[in-house]
């Protein structure tokens, strides 16, 4: 992992279109600036674990779920 | 070919509805080949099986039954992987969560699946907005007229 020290108001290249700058920094919470085109997509990466887990719970739904549907 | 569902038992299906998701699954990134079954139920509501392995079996709603105001942007980059050009190629479907009731399932209405009838294609996309698309939407709320 490439480690780099920011301050505030600076800013940090991604290639040569992305952008992410420190806007704030206030106790343990930082707040970024992310510049970027919008073919790329921008998400906390809770976004993604949460989305991984669901599909995994979806997985494990009960199997005769069809037969109570069909009593409807 | 004939393969073995998880919830619908042996099924024949038409090697020509194979559907590539090219990233798989979130999560089960390794799933590539998926079919559609429809189930015999009163309700917006089909089976997404992998070709190849019987326990990966989800039940998936169709949104706009669920919640009539769903409305989302493709990005461009998404169109491309989907080889998407025309609006009625485009099928999306939900990922349901069941549990022991309807009124308790919910639909993950953040990371929609979005296939390429056309081009037998898919992709799990994720929306920007988690607030106006929650991942745990409850189903109980079957809106629309897809009844």
């Amino acid at each position: 992992m490439l480690v780099l020290s920011r301050k505030k108001d600076e800013s940090i290249m991604i290639g040569d279109q992305i952008e992410i700058k420190i806007l704030a920094v206030e106790g343990e919470q930082i707040k970024l600036g992310i510049v970027a085109p919008k073919t790329v997509k921008v998400h906390r990466s809770e976004v993604f674990e949460a989305i991984q887990a669901q599909n995994k719970e979806a997985l494990s739904s009960t199997t005769n779920f069809l037969e109570k549907l069909k009593k409807k | 070919m004939e393969i073995t569902t998880k919830f619908l038992g042996e099924v024949k299906i038409d090697e020509q509805d194979i559907l590539t998701f090219e990233h798989g699954l979130l999560g089960l990134e390794e799933e590539k080949k998926f079919v559609l079954l429809p189930i015999d139920a009163d309700l917006p509501l089909a089976i997404l099986q992998s070709v190849e392995r019987r326990e990966i079996g989800f039940v998936v709603a169709y949104p706009f039954a669920f919640k009539k105001d769903y409305s989302f942007e493709i990005s461009e980059d998404d169109l491309e992987q989907l080889h998407l050009e025309k609006e009625e190629d485009v099928l999306t479907y939900s990922i349901v969560t069941m549990k022991e009731t309807f009124q308790d399932s919910t639909i993950n209405l953040l990371a929609p699946l979005i296939i390429n009838l056309d081009k037998k294609c898919g992709k799990q996309i994720v929306l920007q907005d988690s607030k106006s698309y929650p991942l745990r939407y409850p189903m109980q709320s079957l809106e629309g007229s897809a009844k």
